[in-house]
Protein backbone atom coordinates (compact mmCIF):
# COMPACT_ATOMS: atom_id res chain seq x y z
CA UNK A 1 0.00 0.00 0.00
CA UNK A 2 1.36 3.54 -0.62
CA UNK A 3 0.23 6.58 1.53
CA UNK A 4 0.66 9.65 -0.66
CA UNK A 5 0.92 12.91 1.42
CA UNK A 6 -1.70 15.67 0.39
CA UNK A 7 -0.17 19.24 1.56
CA UNK A 8 -3.96 19.74 2.61
CA UNK A 9 -5.35 16.37 4.38
CA UNK A 10 -2.18 15.12 5.57
CA UNK A 11 -1.24 11.26 4.15
CA UNK A 12 -3.74 9.01 2.90
CA UNK A 13 -4.49 6.05 0.92
CA UNK A 14 -3.51 6.38 -2.82
CA UNK A 15 -6.86 4.97 -3.95
CA UNK A 16 -7.94 8.10 -3.13
CA UNK A 17 -6.05 10.15 -5.44
CA UNK A 18 -5.53 10.28 -9.26
CA UNK A 19 -2.33 9.82 -10.65
CA UNK A 20 -1.47 13.06 -13.42
CA UNK A 21 2.03 12.36 -13.88
CA UNK A 22 5.50 14.10 -14.98
CA UNK A 23 5.53 17.66 -14.37
CA UNK A 24 7.55 19.98 -16.89
CA UNK A 25 7.41 23.53 -17.93
CA UNK A 26 4.33 23.75 -20.26
CA UNK A 27 6.06 26.20 -22.98
CA UNK A 28 4.21 29.53 -23.89
CA UNK A 29 1.39 28.74 -26.70
CA UNK A 30 2.53 32.20 -28.50
CA UNK A 31 6.15 31.13 -28.79
CA UNK A 32 6.26 27.82 -28.57
CA UNK A 33 7.34 25.88 -32.09
CA UNK A 34 5.44 22.95 -33.48
CA UNK A 35 7.85 20.49 -32.41
CA UNK A 36 8.65 22.05 -28.57
CA UNK A 37 4.53 21.58 -28.39
CA UNK A 38 4.77 17.91 -29.34
CA UNK A 39 7.96 17.03 -27.12
CA UNK A 40 6.11 18.84 -24.35
CA UNK A 41 2.43 16.72 -24.93
CA UNK A 42 4.16 13.50 -25.84
CA UNK A 43 8.05 12.97 -24.44
CA UNK A 44 8.30 11.51 -20.94
CA UNK A 45 11.42 11.05 -18.58
CA UNK A 46 9.73 7.63 -17.63
CA UNK A 47 13.06 7.73 -15.23
CA UNK A 48 14.02 4.20 -12.99
CA UNK A 49 14.66 6.61 -9.75
CA UNK A 50 13.02 9.46 -8.29
CA UNK A 51 10.86 11.54 -10.15
CA UNK A 52 8.58 14.85 -9.54
CA UNK A 53 4.98 14.03 -10.52
CA UNK A 54 1.62 15.52 -9.88
CA UNK A 55 -1.26 13.83 -7.98
CA UNK A 56 -4.43 15.12 -7.70
CA UNK A 57 -6.57 14.22 -4.18
CA UNK A 58 -10.04 13.05 -6.11
CA UNK A 59 -11.89 11.86 -3.54
CA UNK A 60 -10.67 14.62 -0.99
CA UNK A 61 -9.92 18.04 -0.97
CA UNK A 62 -9.61 18.18 -5.00
CA UNK A 63 -6.18 19.67 -4.61
CA UNK A 64 -3.16 19.01 -7.37
CA UNK A 65 0.18 19.43 -5.94
CA UNK A 66 3.59 17.83 -6.59
CA UNK A 67 5.24 14.43 -4.55
CA UNK A 68 8.82 13.07 -5.42
CA UNK A 69 7.79 9.50 -5.52
CA UNK A 70 10.76 6.67 -6.26
CA UNK A 71 9.33 4.61 -9.45
CA UNK A 72 11.40 1.81 -8.30
CA UNK A 73 10.86 1.59 -4.35
CA UNK A 74 7.54 3.63 -4.30
CA UNK A 75 9.63 5.74 -1.66
CA UNK A 76 8.11 8.91 -1.32
CA UNK A 77 8.99 12.59 -0.23
CA UNK A 78 8.31 15.73 -0.33
CA UNK A 79 9.75 17.50 -3.49
CA UNK A 80 12.65 19.28 -2.88
CA UNK B 1 32.87 -31.08 -32.33
CA UNK B 2 30.13 -29.95 -33.68
CA UNK B 3 27.17 -30.66 -31.74
CA UNK B 4 24.37 -32.84 -33.06
CA UNK B 5 20.92 -30.89 -32.87
CA UNK B 6 17.70 -32.91 -32.86
CA UNK B 7 14.14 -32.38 -33.81
CA UNK B 8 11.53 -32.58 -31.78
CA UNK B 9 9.38 -35.34 -32.86
CA UNK B 10 7.20 -38.63 -32.12
CA UNK B 11 10.07 -40.48 -32.30
CA UNK B 12 12.59 -38.81 -30.58
CA UNK B 13 10.31 -38.63 -28.21
CA UNK B 14 10.27 -42.73 -28.02
CA UNK B 15 13.80 -42.88 -28.60
CA UNK B 16 14.15 -41.29 -25.27
CA UNK B 17 11.64 -42.83 -23.81
CA UNK B 18 13.22 -45.92 -24.28
CA UNK B 19 16.83 -45.19 -23.52
CA UNK B 20 16.78 -42.96 -20.78
CA UNK B 21 18.94 -40.47 -22.69
CA UNK B 22 18.84 -36.49 -21.44
CA UNK B 23 17.60 -34.15 -23.59
CA UNK B 24 20.09 -31.88 -25.18
CA UNK B 25 19.72 -27.65 -24.05
CA UNK B 26 17.36 -26.38 -25.95
CA UNK B 27 20.08 -23.62 -26.86
CA UNK B 28 23.17 -22.85 -26.17
CA UNK B 29 25.82 -20.43 -24.39
CA UNK B 30 28.68 -18.88 -25.98
CA UNK B 31 31.59 -15.91 -25.16
CA UNK B 32 30.78 -12.76 -26.05
CA UNK B 33 32.34 -12.00 -29.65
CA UNK B 34 34.30 -9.02 -30.11
CA UNK B 35 31.86 -7.22 -32.98
CA UNK B 36 28.67 -8.53 -34.13
CA UNK B 37 26.70 -7.70 -36.94
CA UNK B 38 23.55 -6.86 -35.54
CA UNK B 39 22.75 -6.98 -31.80
CA UNK B 40 19.19 -6.72 -29.96
CA UNK B 41 18.49 -6.03 -26.29
CA UNK B 42 16.22 -7.65 -24.82
CA UNK B 43 15.66 -11.66 -24.75
CA UNK B 44 11.77 -11.11 -24.93
CA UNK B 45 9.57 -12.61 -27.92
CA UNK B 46 10.11 -9.43 -29.74
CA UNK B 47 14.07 -9.68 -29.70
CA UNK B 48 14.14 -13.25 -30.49
CA UNK B 49 11.38 -13.17 -33.42
CA UNK B 50 13.77 -10.55 -35.01
CA UNK B 51 16.94 -12.53 -34.41
CA UNK B 52 15.40 -15.60 -35.54
CA UNK B 53 13.65 -13.98 -39.11
CA UNK B 54 16.99 -12.34 -39.55
CA UNK B 55 18.75 -15.77 -39.43
CA UNK B 56 15.91 -17.61 -41.46
CA UNK B 57 14.89 -15.19 -43.92
CA UNK B 58 17.82 -12.70 -44.73
CA UNK B 59 20.31 -15.34 -44.21
CA UNK B 60 21.87 -12.63 -41.62
CA UNK B 61 23.23 -15.26 -38.82
CA UNK B 62 25.95 -12.94 -37.24
CA UNK B 63 23.84 -11.70 -34.45
CA UNK B 64 23.51 -11.64 -30.78
CA UNK B 65 20.74 -10.92 -28.62
CA UNK B 66 21.67 -9.57 -25.18
CA UNK B 67 18.94 -9.86 -22.15
CA UNK B 68 20.11 -8.23 -18.48
CA UNK B 69 17.98 -11.54 -16.85
CA UNK B 70 16.84 -14.65 -18.45
CA UNK B 71 15.02 -15.12 -21.63
CA UNK B 72 11.50 -14.71 -21.44
CA UNK B 73 12.13 -12.85 -17.93
CA UNK B 74 10.12 -9.72 -19.17
CA UNK B 75 6.70 -8.91 -20.07
CA UNK B 76 6.94 -12.20 -22.85
CA UNK B 77 6.75 -14.80 -19.56
CA UNK B 78 4.65 -12.64 -17.92
CA UNK B 79 1.78 -12.35 -20.05
CA UNK B 80 -2.34 -13.74 -20.33
CA UNK B 81 -1.03 -15.24 -23.90
CA UNK B 82 -4.12 -13.59 -25.82
CA UNK B 83 -3.99 -13.19 -29.52
CA UNK B 84 -6.62 -11.61 -31.44
CA UNK B 85 -6.58 -9.22 -34.74
CA UNK B 86 -9.88 -6.88 -34.57
CA UNK B 87 -8.14 -3.67 -33.46
CA UNK B 88 -9.75 -0.46 -34.36
CA UNK B 89 -7.58 1.44 -37.52
CA UNK B 90 -6.93 -0.35 -40.44
CA UNK B 91 -3.44 -0.28 -40.18
CA UNK B 92 -3.27 -2.06 -36.88
CA UNK B 93 -5.63 -4.47 -38.25
CA UNK B 94 -3.47 -5.23 -41.03
CA UNK B 95 -0.67 -6.10 -39.08
CA UNK B 96 -2.46 -7.94 -36.00
CA UNK B 97 -3.92 -10.23 -38.70
CA UNK B 98 -0.27 -10.98 -39.96
CA UNK B 99 0.79 -12.24 -36.51
CA UNK B 100 -2.01 -14.06 -36.21
CA UNK B 101 -1.18 -15.71 -39.60
CA UNK B 102 2.09 -16.40 -38.48
CA UNK B 103 1.70 -17.90 -35.44
CA UNK B 104 -0.74 -20.41 -36.89
CA UNK B 105 2.18 -22.10 -38.70
CA UNK B 106 4.69 -21.43 -35.83
CA UNK B 107 4.61 -24.60 -34.03
CA UNK B 108 5.33 -26.00 -37.53
CA UNK B 109 7.83 -23.25 -38.54
CA UNK B 110 9.75 -23.60 -35.11
CA UNK B 111 9.50 -27.20 -34.25
CA UNK B 112 7.94 -26.64 -31.02
CA UNK B 113 4.55 -26.92 -29.70
CA UNK B 114 2.88 -23.51 -28.73
CA UNK B 115 -0.15 -24.11 -28.17
CA UNK B 116 -1.83 -22.18 -30.12
CA UNK B 117 -5.54 -22.66 -29.51
CA UNK B 118 -7.71 -20.48 -31.85
CA UNK B 119 -10.99 -20.22 -29.90
CA UNK B 120 -12.37 -17.17 -30.34
CA UNK B 121 -12.63 -13.84 -28.68
CA UNK B 122 -15.55 -11.76 -26.83
CA UNK B 123 -15.14 -8.38 -25.87
CA UNK B 124 -18.38 -7.71 -23.83
CA UNK B 125 -20.97 -4.23 -24.13
CA UNK B 126 -22.34 -2.79 -21.23
CA UNK B 127 -23.61 0.33 -22.93
CA UNK B 128 -24.55 1.71 -26.38
CA UNK B 129 -21.75 3.21 -26.42
CA UNK B 130 -20.01 0.87 -26.37
CA UNK B 131 -21.77 -1.47 -28.86
CA UNK B 132 -20.92 1.46 -31.39
CA UNK B 133 -17.32 1.20 -31.00
CA UNK B 134 -17.72 -2.69 -31.08
CA UNK B 135 -19.38 -2.26 -34.76
CA UNK B 136 -17.27 0.36 -35.79
CA UNK B 137 -14.64 -2.67 -35.42
CA UNK B 138 -16.10 -5.01 -36.66
CA UNK B 139 -16.56 -3.19 -39.91
CA UNK B 140 -13.04 -1.99 -39.86
CA UNK B 141 -12.03 -5.53 -39.20
CA UNK B 142 -14.32 -6.73 -41.79
CA UNK B 143 -13.00 -4.24 -44.62
CA UNK B 144 -9.74 -6.20 -44.14
CA UNK B 145 -11.15 -9.73 -44.27
CA UNK B 146 -10.85 -10.06 -40.36
CA UNK B 147 -13.58 -12.52 -39.22
CA UNK B 148 -15.61 -9.90 -36.10
CA UNK B 149 -19.12 -9.35 -35.84
CA UNK B 150 -21.46 -7.86 -33.49
CA UNK B 151 -23.61 -10.49 -31.48
CA UNK B 152 -26.61 -10.35 -28.85
CA UNK B 153 -26.60 -11.07 -25.21
CA UNK B 154 -28.56 -14.05 -26.08
CA UNK B 155 -25.47 -15.34 -28.05
CA UNK B 156 -23.14 -14.66 -25.59
CA UNK B 157 -24.93 -16.54 -23.19
CA UNK B 158 -24.72 -19.52 -25.73
CA UNK B 159 -21.03 -18.87 -25.87
CA UNK B 160 -20.77 -18.58 -22.36
CA UNK B 161 -22.96 -20.30 -20.33
CA UNK B 162 -21.77 -19.17 -16.93
CA UNK B 163 -21.99 -15.70 -17.49
CA UNK B 164 -24.95 -13.56 -16.17
CA UNK B 165 -26.59 -11.76 -19.26
CA UNK B 166 -29.65 -10.56 -16.67
CA UNK B 167 -30.73 -6.94 -16.12
CA UNK B 168 -30.13 -7.24 -12.41
CA UNK B 169 -26.15 -6.92 -13.73
CA UNK B 170 -24.92 -3.98 -12.11
CA UNK B 171 -23.46 -3.55 -15.58
CA UNK B 172 -25.83 -5.45 -17.83
CA UNK B 173 -24.03 -7.09 -20.82
CA UNK B 174 -25.88 -6.17 -23.96
CA UNK B 175 -24.29 -7.79 -26.41
CA UNK B 176 -20.35 -8.34 -27.74
CA UNK B 177 -17.70 -8.15 -30.12
CA UNK B 178 -16.99 -11.68 -31.64
CA UNK B 179 -13.61 -12.47 -33.04
CA UNK B 180 -13.70 -15.93 -33.81
CA UNK B 181 -9.72 -15.98 -35.30
CA UNK B 182 -9.00 -14.98 -31.73
CA UNK B 183 -7.06 -17.35 -28.95
CA UNK B 184 -4.40 -18.20 -26.53
CA UNK B 185 -1.29 -19.17 -26.87
CA UNK B 186 1.88 -20.52 -24.38
CA UNK B 187 3.83 -17.99 -24.01
CA UNK B 188 6.71 -19.58 -22.80
CA UNK B 189 6.56 -21.81 -25.53
CA UNK B 190 6.59 -19.29 -28.19
CA UNK B 191 10.06 -17.40 -26.38
CA UNK B 192 11.36 -20.45 -25.96
CA UNK B 193 10.62 -21.58 -29.78
CA UNK B 194 11.94 -18.90 -31.33
CA UNK B 195 15.06 -19.14 -28.92
CA UNK B 196 15.95 -22.94 -29.92
CA UNK B 197 14.98 -22.05 -33.71
CA UNK B 198 17.61 -19.18 -33.80
CA UNK B 199 20.49 -20.98 -31.96
CA UNK B 200 20.17 -23.77 -34.52
CA UNK B 201 20.76 -21.15 -37.45
CA UNK B 202 23.76 -19.71 -35.37
CA UNK B 203 22.10 -16.75 -33.60
CA UNK B 204 24.22 -16.22 -29.97
CA UNK B 205 21.68 -15.74 -27.14
CA UNK B 206 23.61 -14.39 -24.26
CA UNK B 207 21.73 -14.25 -20.80
CA UNK B 208 22.79 -12.11 -17.70
CA UNK B 209 24.06 -9.61 -20.11
CA UNK B 210 23.32 -6.10 -18.91
CA UNK B 211 23.68 -3.08 -21.55
CA UNK B 212 25.14 -0.61 -19.96
CA UNK B 213 26.24 1.90 -22.63
CA UNK B 214 25.61 2.71 -26.41
CA UNK B 215 28.61 3.74 -28.10
CA UNK B 216 27.75 6.56 -30.76
CA UNK B 217 29.95 8.66 -33.33
CA UNK B 218 28.97 11.12 -35.41
CA UNK B 219 25.18 10.60 -35.04
CA UNK B 220 25.85 6.25 -35.90
CA UNK B 221 25.38 3.71 -33.57
CA UNK B 222 29.22 1.87 -33.43
CA UNK B 223 28.41 -0.75 -30.39
CA UNK B 224 27.35 -1.23 -26.72
CA UNK B 225 29.37 -1.99 -23.46
CA UNK B 226 27.28 -4.73 -21.31
CA UNK B 227 28.44 -6.26 -17.97
CA UNK B 228 30.58 -9.26 -19.51
CA UNK B 229 32.54 -6.78 -22.13
CA UNK B 230 32.04 -4.49 -24.87
CA UNK B 231 30.93 -5.17 -28.50
CA UNK B 232 31.00 -4.01 -31.58
CA UNK B 233 27.89 -3.62 -33.82
CA UNK B 234 27.29 -1.03 -36.41
CA UNK B 235 23.15 -2.02 -36.31
CA UNK B 236 21.76 -2.22 -32.77
CA UNK B 237 17.89 -2.70 -31.62
CA UNK B 238 16.31 -1.36 -28.36
CA UNK B 239 13.54 -4.57 -27.86
CA UNK B 240 13.71 -4.20 -24.28
CA UNK B 241 9.65 -3.27 -23.62
CA UNK B 242 9.21 -1.74 -19.83
CA UNK B 243 12.78 -0.58 -19.95
CA UNK B 244 13.10 0.74 -23.28
CA UNK B 245 13.27 4.49 -22.50
CA UNK B 246 16.40 3.32 -20.08
CA UNK B 247 17.97 2.06 -23.05
CA UNK B 248 17.07 4.53 -25.65
CA UNK B 249 18.36 7.69 -22.92
CA UNK B 250 22.00 5.33 -23.61
CA UNK B 251 22.01 6.64 -27.04
CA UNK B 252 20.40 9.63 -26.30
CA UNK B 253 17.08 9.17 -28.08
CA UNK B 254 13.75 10.06 -25.85
CA UNK B 255 11.39 8.23 -26.59
CA UNK B 256 7.42 8.71 -26.07
CA UNK B 257 6.84 5.93 -23.26
CA UNK B 258 5.69 5.13 -19.98
CA UNK B 259 6.54 2.74 -17.74
CA UNK B 260 3.59 0.95 -16.11
CA UNK B 261 3.21 -2.15 -14.19
CA UNK B 262 0.13 -4.61 -15.48
CA UNK B 263 -1.08 -7.11 -13.39
CA UNK B 264 -2.55 -10.83 -13.96
CA UNK B 265 -3.63 -14.08 -11.60
CA UNK B 266 -4.37 -17.52 -12.55
CA UNK B 267 -6.69 -19.93 -10.43
CA UNK B 268 -6.63 -23.86 -9.31
CA UNK B 269 -7.33 -25.98 -12.36
CA UNK B 270 -10.88 -27.03 -12.58
CA UNK B 271 -13.02 -28.92 -15.30
CA UNK B 272 -13.17 -26.88 -18.96
CA UNK B 273 -16.36 -24.97 -18.94
CA UNK B 274 -14.90 -21.96 -21.06
CA UNK B 275 -14.28 -21.85 -24.35
CA UNK B 276 -13.44 -18.62 -25.29
CA UNK B 277 -11.49 -15.60 -24.31
CA UNK B 278 -14.27 -13.24 -22.40
CA UNK B 279 -13.21 -9.74 -22.05
CA UNK B 280 -15.06 -6.31 -20.03
CA UNK B 281 -13.88 -2.91 -20.59
CA UNK B 282 -16.38 -1.23 -18.59
CA UNK B 283 -15.08 -3.93 -15.51
CA UNK B 284 -11.42 -3.65 -16.98
CA UNK B 285 -11.05 -7.45 -16.36
CA UNK B 286 -11.07 -10.48 -18.94
CA UNK B 287 -10.48 -14.24 -17.97
CA UNK B 288 -9.36 -17.46 -20.15
CA UNK B 289 -8.83 -20.98 -19.17
CA UNK B 290 -5.76 -22.51 -19.96
CA UNK B 291 -5.13 -26.15 -21.12
CA UNK B 292 -4.60 -27.14 -17.67
CA UNK B 293 -8.02 -26.30 -16.41
CA UNK B 294 -6.96 -22.56 -15.02
CA UNK B 295 -8.41 -19.59 -15.57
CA UNK B 296 -5.96 -16.54 -16.10
CA UNK B 297 -7.47 -13.28 -15.34
CA UNK B 298 -5.76 -10.17 -16.18
CA UNK B 299 -7.06 -6.26 -15.44
CA UNK B 300 -6.18 -2.67 -16.78
CA UNK B 301 -2.79 -1.64 -15.70
CA UNK B 302 -1.99 0.01 -11.97
CA UNK B 303 -2.98 3.32 -11.78
CA UNK B 304 0.63 5.36 -11.60
CA UNK B 305 3.76 4.57 -13.49
CA UNK B 306 6.30 2.35 -11.93
CA UNK B 307 9.10 -0.07 -12.80
CA UNK B 308 8.28 -2.35 -9.63
CA UNK B 309 6.74 -5.41 -10.75
CA UNK B 310 5.01 -6.28 -7.03
CA UNK B 311 1.38 -7.67 -7.19
CA UNK B 312 -1.03 -5.43 -4.98
CA UNK B 313 -4.17 -6.57 -3.02
CA UNK B 314 -6.11 -3.49 -4.35
CA UNK B 315 -5.42 -5.38 -7.55
CA UNK B 316 -6.74 -8.83 -6.09
CA UNK B 317 -9.46 -7.57 -4.55
CA UNK B 318 -11.08 -5.13 -7.52
CA UNK B 319 -10.18 -8.11 -9.66
CA UNK B 320 -12.05 -10.28 -7.77
CA UNK B 321 -15.06 -8.02 -7.41
CA UNK B 322 -15.33 -7.30 -11.30
CA UNK B 323 -15.20 -11.63 -12.13
CA UNK B 324 -17.90 -12.49 -9.66
CA UNK B 325 -19.83 -9.56 -11.51
CA UNK B 326 -19.87 -11.58 -14.57
CA UNK B 327 -19.64 -15.09 -13.20
CA UNK B 328 -21.34 -15.19 -10.10
CA UNK B 329 -20.61 -19.30 -9.57
CA UNK B 330 -16.99 -18.47 -9.82
CA UNK B 331 -17.26 -17.34 -6.09
CA UNK B 332 -15.69 -20.67 -4.45
CA UNK B 333 -12.50 -20.35 -6.76
CA UNK B 334 -9.22 -19.93 -5.39
CA UNK B 335 -6.21 -18.16 -6.82
CA UNK B 336 -2.99 -19.73 -6.73
CA UNK B 337 -0.70 -16.89 -8.24
CA UNK B 338 -0.39 -13.39 -8.80
CA UNK B 339 2.33 -11.65 -10.32
CA UNK B 340 3.10 -8.21 -12.58
CA UNK B 341 4.78 -7.20 -15.61
CA UNK B 342 6.38 -3.91 -17.07
CA UNK B 343 4.52 -2.47 -20.20
CA UNK B 344 5.62 0.35 -22.06
CA UNK B 345 2.83 2.51 -23.13
CA UNK B 346 2.81 5.10 -25.72
CA UNK B 347 0.24 8.06 -25.87
CA UNK B 348 -1.65 6.54 -29.18
CA UNK B 349 -1.44 2.43 -27.74
CA UNK B 350 0.47 1.85 -31.01
CA UNK B 351 3.74 0.86 -31.17
CA UNK B 352 7.09 2.28 -32.24
CA UNK B 353 8.81 0.44 -34.89
CA UNK B 354 11.79 1.42 -37.31
CA UNK B 355 14.76 3.93 -37.16
CA UNK B 356 15.58 6.54 -34.82
CA UNK B 357 17.85 10.05 -35.43
CA UNK B 358 21.11 8.07 -34.62
CA UNK B 359 21.78 5.71 -37.48
CA UNK B 360 22.12 2.35 -36.82
CA UNK B 361 20.04 2.62 -33.50
CA UNK B 362 16.46 0.99 -34.20
CA UNK B 363 13.55 0.92 -32.33
CA UNK B 364 10.85 -1.79 -31.42
CA UNK B 365 9.19 -0.64 -28.25
CA UNK B 366 6.10 0.73 -27.02
CA UNK B 367 4.70 -2.79 -26.84
CA UNK B 368 1.90 -1.59 -23.88
CA UNK B 369 0.00 -4.27 -22.46
CA UNK B 370 -0.71 -5.74 -25.92
CA UNK B 371 2.69 -6.73 -27.67
CA UNK B 372 2.76 -10.48 -26.75
CA UNK B 373 0.66 -11.26 -30.02
CA UNK B 374 2.63 -8.77 -32.22
CA UNK B 375 6.07 -11.15 -31.40
CA UNK B 376 5.52 -12.77 -34.75
CA UNK B 377 5.13 -9.82 -37.16
CA UNK B 378 7.05 -7.26 -35.59
CA UNK B 379 9.98 -10.01 -35.85
CA UNK B 380 9.70 -10.82 -39.08
CA UNK B 381 8.80 -6.64 -40.03
CA UNK B 382 11.93 -5.34 -37.98
CA UNK B 383 14.21 -8.14 -39.72
CA UNK B 384 13.14 -6.81 -43.04
CA UNK B 385 13.78 -3.70 -42.07
CA UNK B 386 17.19 -4.11 -40.84
CA UNK B 387 18.32 -6.21 -43.74
CA UNK B 388 17.22 -3.43 -46.26
CA UNK B 389 17.27 -0.43 -44.25
CA UNK B 390 13.93 0.53 -44.70
CA UNK B 391 10.76 -0.10 -43.38
CA UNK B 392 8.49 -2.51 -45.01
CA UNK B 393 5.10 -1.09 -46.03
CA UNK B 394 3.25 -2.74 -43.28
CA UNK B 395 5.24 -0.53 -40.26
CA UNK B 396 5.83 2.47 -41.86
CA UNK B 397 2.67 3.71 -40.42
CA UNK B 398 4.68 2.71 -36.61
CA UNK B 399 7.60 5.47 -36.49
CA UNK B 400 8.99 7.41 -34.09
CA UNK B 401 8.60 10.31 -36.48
CA UNK B 402 4.80 9.93 -36.24
CA UNK B 403 4.72 12.19 -32.71
CA UNK B 404 6.95 15.00 -34.61
CA UNK B 405 4.72 15.16 -37.15
CA UNK B 406 1.47 14.84 -34.86
CA UNK B 407 0.55 11.08 -36.97
CA UNK B 408 -0.97 9.28 -33.64
CA UNK B 409 -2.33 6.24 -34.17
CA UNK B 410 -5.58 6.11 -32.29
CA UNK B 411 -5.73 2.49 -31.24
CA UNK B 412 -7.26 3.33 -27.70
CA UNK B 413 -10.68 2.04 -28.20
CA UNK B 414 -8.96 -1.24 -29.09
CA UNK B 415 -6.29 -1.77 -26.49
CA UNK B 416 -7.48 0.12 -23.46
CA UNK B 417 -8.20 -2.82 -21.54
CA UNK B 418 -4.66 -5.32 -20.70
CA UNK B 419 -3.83 -7.27 -23.28
C1 LIG C 1 0.35 -9.26 -17.00
C2 LIG C 1 0.50 -9.01 -18.46
C3 LIG C 1 -0.45 -9.49 -19.36
C4 LIG C 1 -0.31 -9.29 -20.73
N1 LIG C 1 -1.21 -9.86 -21.56
C5 LIG C 1 -1.01 -9.81 -22.90
C6 LIG C 1 -1.87 -10.53 -23.77
O1 LIG C 1 -2.77 -11.23 -23.33
N2 LIG C 1 -1.65 -10.43 -25.11
C7 LIG C 1 -0.64 -9.66 -25.63
O2 LIG C 1 -0.50 -9.58 -26.85
N3 LIG C 1 0.21 -8.97 -24.80
C8 LIG C 1 0.07 -9.04 -23.46
N4 LIG C 1 0.92 -8.37 -22.61
C9 LIG C 1 1.98 -7.53 -23.17
C10 LIG C 1 3.17 -8.37 -23.62
O3 LIG C 1 3.55 -9.24 -22.58
C11 LIG C 1 4.35 -7.49 -24.00
O4 LIG C 1 3.94 -6.45 -24.84
C12 LIG C 1 5.42 -8.29 -24.71
O5 LIG C 1 5.75 -9.45 -23.97
C13 LIG C 1 6.66 -7.46 -24.94
O6 LIG C 1 7.66 -8.31 -25.43
P1 LIG C 1 9.11 -7.79 -25.62
O7 LIG C 1 9.90 -8.89 -26.23
O8 LIG C 1 9.08 -6.50 -26.37
O9 LIG C 1 9.62 -7.39 -24.16
P2 LIG C 1 9.94 -8.28 -22.87
O10 LIG C 1 9.43 -9.65 -22.97
O11 LIG C 1 9.54 -7.46 -21.70
O12 LIG C 1 11.50 -8.38 -22.95
C14 LIG C 1 12.35 -7.29 -22.71
C15 LIG C 1 13.64 -7.84 -22.18
O13 LIG C 1 14.61 -6.79 -22.14
C16 LIG C 1 15.50 -7.09 -21.11
N5 LIG C 1 16.28 -5.89 -20.79
C17 LIG C 1 15.80 -4.75 -20.24
N6 LIG C 1 16.81 -3.85 -20.09
C18 LIG C 1 17.94 -4.46 -20.55
C19 LIG C 1 19.31 -4.05 -20.64
N7 LIG C 1 19.72 -2.84 -20.25
N8 LIG C 1 20.20 -4.94 -21.16
C20 LIG C 1 19.81 -6.17 -21.57
N9 LIG C 1 18.51 -6.60 -21.50
C21 LIG C 1 17.60 -5.75 -20.99
C22 LIG C 1 14.61 -7.60 -19.99
O14 LIG C 1 15.33 -8.41 -19.08
C23 LIG C 1 13.53 -8.37 -20.75
O15 LIG C 1 13.75 -9.77 -20.76
C24 LIG C 1 0.79 -8.54 -21.23
C25 LIG C 1 1.74 -8.03 -20.34
C26 LIG C 1 1.63 -8.27 -18.97
C27 LIG C 1 2.67 -7.74 -18.04
ZN1 LIG D 1 -6.41 16.39 0.15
Amino acid sequence: MMLIPCPNCGPRHAGEFAYVGETGARPDPATTTATEWRNYLYLRHNRADWTVERWYHRMGCRRYFLVERNTVTHEIRPPS
Amino acid sequence: MRERRSRYSGLALLRHGITGRPWQPAWRSHDLRPSYEVVIIGGGVHGLATAYYLARNHGITNVAVLDKGYLGGGGSGRNTAILRSNYLTPEGVAFYDRSLELYAGLAADLNFNVMFSRRGHLTLAHSDASLRTMRWRAEVNKASGVDSDVIDAHEVKRLVPRIDVTDEARYPILGALHHPPGGIVRHDAVVWGYARAADRLGVHLHQDTEVTGIDVAHGRVTGVRTTRGDIAAPVVLNATAGWSTLVADLAGVRLPVQTFPLQAAVTEPVQPFLSTVVVSGSLHVYVSQTARGELVFGASVDPFASYSTRGSLEFTEGLADHVLQLMPSLARLRLLRQWAGLCDMTPDFAPIMGHTEVEGFLVDVGWGTYGFKAGPVAGEAMADCIAHGRPPELIAPFGLERFARGRLLGEKGAAAVGH
